[in-house]
């Protein structure tokens, strides 16, 4: 507990130096280039009472999460049937390693010529950018399995659909969190970009209209949106860990 | 030898190689291994370490698949026939082997998933297990939280779980304490018995050999069998000092490596 408050105290202090530095800037140079904090929390605390506002926040929440969802799904698909063959990776790995460099701009433009209509460009963007490594995390927590769990469980000789069911699952999970994790943040900071493929809403779209109207305090807020949203979804999911992994004596949790 | 009625395992001519890791051929782990066993004998497999033990109960629990030669459980095939063996074969490992994330009871009750024991019947099943082997109140708590004797009576609690006609057994008191050994041991013998189960029991200790065995198979390594030796009531007496003698001479161990 003790540690805790330490911890909160240190990333209290280090948030309020950035905040003062940020105000005495406010102070020297004009506001339409360092608006003040309050400016700026006013107009986030603004964005998050107005339906409005709001409501395109959860749309960019929910293209993050469809993206997520397909990257994982999909590189799910491939990752398992390279760690039950796994000469498969031979020939998987370069393209998966090609895909991973790549800049989500170039997708943006590739979306745009490829396909029509602007969510499924997002959704296409989104999955192509999370995919590589969503499947390397999900390979390497299904090459976690150990041995010896399969051999004994083996020896009372499941269905596959069984021996997926006990010993797989669970075996992933940890490893299918920590990816989410990852990816959650990664994914926060591709989707502003994928929403410019033409996207008439949504926390990307709002920040190319602060900057046509030349609103710092605006963008700053907008951008406060999407930092929040990562951070509640990656609570979610320490909550959902801690639950899930509760077998795990304590020590294991710590670090 | 005397007559056996048609013997529950056989092993005729079993080779089994593995590729060397540096590709310079084949490495023969179980040489031309022939032997049998019949229903509701105990016996013990006893060799020095590295000599091919381990790979003998692969085989014989449908792990890996023999080189040249068959083996037979109940006339089935134990590598090929995967299916015909669901729920025959309990297998206790020198590690306990317990799912991290399942409870005790739930470990003890995963067989029974995997034979498609109605839930409420399976836990049912692994509680008397569990309360036989003494670890009645600790259904619920998780394997880091019991002590390695408490975890391999888990395991063995899970071997016998699902009825099994066979019992395998790789080393499965070696690393615990001998004291805690001792114990589950007699423990592990009495329900063998009291249940009428076949068991095959790997160990690398000539006590513990000629303590659980009705009969002994000495290994040599490759896995061959080396020498035989029945432990009826004689052995148990006065001829065991002579059995233990002639062990030692095939393993050619120094007498003085075995354990009190
Ligand atoms: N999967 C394998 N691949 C290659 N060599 C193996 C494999 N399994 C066992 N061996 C080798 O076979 C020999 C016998 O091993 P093992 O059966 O584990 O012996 P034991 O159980 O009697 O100690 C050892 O030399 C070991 O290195
Ligand atoms: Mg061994």
């Amino acid at each position: 507990m003790n540690q805790r408050v330490t911890k909160f105290l240190q990333a209290s202090a280090s948030i309020a130096v950035l905040l003062a530095a940020w105000q005495i800037a406010s102070l020297f140079f004009p506001h339409y280039l360092f608006p003040p904090v309050q400016d700026v929390i006013a107009r986030t605390v603004k964005i998050l009472l107005n339906w409005a506002e709001l409501s395109q926040v959860l749309e960019t929440a929910l293209r993050i999460f469809a993206g997520l969802a397909g990257a994982f799904l999909l590189g799910s698909l491939i990752a398992i049937p390279i760690g039950r063959y796994p000469r498969i990776e031979s020939y998987v790995n370069p393209f998966l390693i090609f895909l991973q460099g790549i800049p989500a701009l170039s997708w943006v433009i590739v979306a745009i010529i490829w396909f029509h209509g602007t969510e499924f460009r997002i959704f296409f963007i989104m999955v192509v950018t999370t995919l590589p490594a969503f499947t390397f995390q999900v390979l390497d927590s299904y090459r976690s399995m150990s041995k010896d769990l399969f051999e004994m469980t083996m020896a009372f000789r499941p269905s596959g659909w069984v021996l997926f069911r006990v010993l797989i699952v669970p075996t992933i999970v940890p490893g299918i969190l920590t990816a989410w994790k990852i990816n959650l943040g990664s994914s926060a900071r591709v989707v502003v970009v994928a929403e410019l493929v033409g996207a008439t809403g949504g926390v990307g779209y709002e920040l190319l209209r602060q900057q046509q109207l030349f609103d710092m305090a605006g963008a700053l807020a907008w951008t406060i949106q999407l930092v929040l949203f990562v951070l509640v979804v990656q609570q979610l999911i320490v909550w959902t860990e801690t639950w899930l992994l509760r077998y795990r004596p304590v020590s294991e949790r710590a670090a | 030898m005397t007559l056996m009625a048609e013997p529950l395992i056989r092993f005729r001519e079993v080779t089994k190689e593995f590729p060397r890791p540096d590709g310079t051929g084949n490495f023969v782990a179980v040489d031309k291994l022939s032997f049998e066993i019949a229903k509701g004998e105990i016996v013990a497999v006893l060799g020095k370490t590295g000599c091919g033990k381990s790979t003998m109960f692969n085989l014989l629990s449908g792990l890996i698949e023999p080189t040249r030669g068959a083996v037979e459980v109940t006339g089935h095939d134990p590598f090929k026939e995967f299916n015909f063996f669901r729920g025959k074969i309990g297998i206790v490992f020198q590690n306990d082997r317990l799912m991290p994330w399942r409870t005790a009871l739930d470990n003890v009750v995963l067989g029974l998933e995997i034979l498609d024991t109605p839930r409420e019947q399976a836990e049912a099943v692994a509680r008397r297990w569990l309360e036989r082997l003494g670890l009645s109140g600790h259904e619920n708590d998780y394997p880091h939280a019991l002590s390695g004797g408490m975890r391999q009576r888990v395991s063995i609690a899970r071997a016998f779980a699902v009825d099994p006609d066979i019992l395998l057994c790789d080393e499965p008191f070696s690393s615990l304490d001998e004291m805690t050994a001792r114990d589950l041991r007699a423990e592990f013998l009495r329900l063998v018995r009291q249940n009428g189960k076949t068991a095959v029991f790997i160990t690398h200790h000539i006590n513990e050999a000629m303590e659980v065995g009705d009969r002994i198979l000495v290994f040599h390594r490759p896995a061959r069998i080396a020498y035989e030796a029945r432990i009826d009531e004689a052995a148990r007496g006065g001829g065991r000092q002579a059995i233990q003698d002639e062990i030692l001479k095939v393993l050619s161990l120094d007498a003085s490596a075995v354990r009190p």
